[in-house]
């Protein structure tokens, strides 16, 4: 039980957080509370018994940070907010908000175990596993990984043993935002400024 | 921006000292990552991180001096294409991606076929991909400064 | 208690979509774009917690013990690399932005939209 609650005292924490990040006129204020919301989320990792990743998420709040703040530095007050369309934005909440909404329940809500399961008792779903729960390979996956792939680290077994597929598709996706990134940053080959 | 590069002494003294020490860090936890959290990704990551501690502390052009930011396109490259040579390389065991290397015995370094050869690839192009990009990030800046 | 945190957690997911629709500074799209990679993550993690269960490294115990007693390693292995590429993410819309100020000398989305170079 004591896990559960220390669970939603760092979503309500992270929640709390991001209001402050939205909603806070300095930009820098908003940057430094992101900031903390992620650091939120790597002590849940921690808490959900997932090392790998809370040691990267550590990592990556601190360099996205850095990226922030570089960004910010350039100019830091925000302009005044004329108010949009609070009939848009309204409408387009409540779309998504029910859509949400009917997903979860509409698949079978929590007490079933057809759609999101209980929180706390996972679906791992093997080969063999009965009660009507369909096939899976979690199950296998965990009691294979060590024999199979000689991994310890069960993560990492899935992901360049097993699934290693969706990791080739993951190196390509980084690199092609990287190559984005210094596409935009050239010097060479832009057209002259003309003089504003 | 600020006249003088990079940070005042005392941060740059430790950044000497620090720097070496988080990168062996980053590619331990990346080399390990069989037996213990972590993983090329972590890593490579973290790898990034002392770079960016580097660019900190001594300012971009110092930075650029030392490494050039060619070579971590180069290094990128690599990385990637390091990968693809594996997967590819799985074909000696009959099928692309296929774990060719044996499975060794589990919880000792050489172990998990190519996994750990595998890691070191994610970690250089990680590494590589991510300190290029704040490279070219805080020249950026420096440059549009200038004009 | 677990429906409090499904719940919460859409409501994250609900208020980094309102930051992106209805912020007009293009720091505070980013920071939405952020929260709503956070809150997936998260969903994604929570979905797979084992009550009572351990970190999925075997630490010498058998196979059969270890597959009964660990959490779900599939969610944790897509998370991973969502969290790098979010990262990758975050490094183009910096660079995005930092070329837009250049050009405009405004982080405001309706001056820009107005001024259109």
């Amino acid at each position: 039980m004591g896990v559960e609650v220390l669970v939603l005292i760092l979503i309500v924490f992270m929640f709390i957080g991001s209001l402050i990040a939205t909603e806070s006129g300095d930009l820098l204020s908003s940057v430094i509370a992101i900031g903390a919301v992620g650091f939120g989320l790597s002590i849940i990792d921690l808490l959900l018994r997932a090392p790998d990743l809370a040691i990267t998420q550590v990592v990556v709040e601190v360099i996205a940070l850095v990226l922030l703040i570089r960004l910010v530095l350039t100019r830091r007050e925000e302009s005044t907010d004329t108010p949009r369309d609070a009939l848009r934005i309204g409408v387009v909440l409540l779309a998504a908000g029910v859509l949400l909404v009917a997903i979860f329940l509409a698949v079978g809500g929590v007490e079933t175990g057809a759609g999101m399961p209980t929180f706390g008792e996972p679906v791992l779903a093997g080969s063999r596993t009965e009660n009507g729960v369909p096939p899976g390979v979690a199950m296998d996956y965990l009691e294979r990984s060590t024999e199979e792939t000689g991994a310890r680290n069960a993560v990492m077994g899935v992901l360049l043993d097993y699934r290693a597929y969706d990791t080739l598709g993951e190196a390509t996706v980084i690199f092609v935002s990287i190559l984005g990134a210094y596409a935009l940053l050239r010097k060479v080959g832009r057209r002259k400024e003309v003089s504003q | 921006m600020m006249k003088k590069t990079g940070m005042t002494l005392i941060v740059k003294n430790v950044a000497k000292l620090v720097t070496a020490f988080i990168a062996v860090f980053g590619i331990y936890i990346a080399l390990t990552g069989h037996l213990a959290p972590g993983g090329g990704f972590a890593g490579g990551v973290i790898l990034a991180a002392a770079a960016v501690l580097m660019v900190l502390a001594f300012g971009s052009g110092a930075s650029r001096k030392l490494v050039k930011e060619s070579q971590c396109h180069t290094w990128d490259a690599a990385g990637a294409l390091g990968f693809l040579a594996i997967a590819l390389c799985g074909y000696i065991g009959g099928s692309f991606f296929l774990n060719f290397l044996a499975p060794g015995d589990a919880g000792t370094l050489v172990s998990g076929g190519w996994i750990p050869l595998s890691n070191l690839a994610i970690l250089v192009k990680v590494g590589a991909g991510l300190a290029g990009v704040f490279l070219a990030l805080s020249a950026f800046r420096l440059s549009r400064s200038e004009e | 208690m677990g429906v409090a945190i499904y719940l919460l957690t859409f409501a994250l997911i609900l208020l980094g979509l309102y930051t992106i629709v209805a912020k007009k500074n293009l720091v505070k799209i980013i920071i939405g774009v952020l929260i709503i990679e956070y809150a997936v993550n998260m969903l994604l993690v929570l979905v797979g917690w084992r009550r009572g269960g351990s970190a999925p490294i075997q630490a010498g115990e058998s196979a059969q013990t270890f597959a009964a007693g660990a959490v779900d390693p599939l969610p944790q292995a897509m998370v991973l690399t969502s969290i790098v590429i979010g990262l990758g993410l975050v490094a183009l819309m910096v660079v995005m932005a930092i070329r837009l100020y250049e050009k405009y000398g405004t982080f405001d989305t309706d001056k820009i939209r107005k001024l259109r170079g």
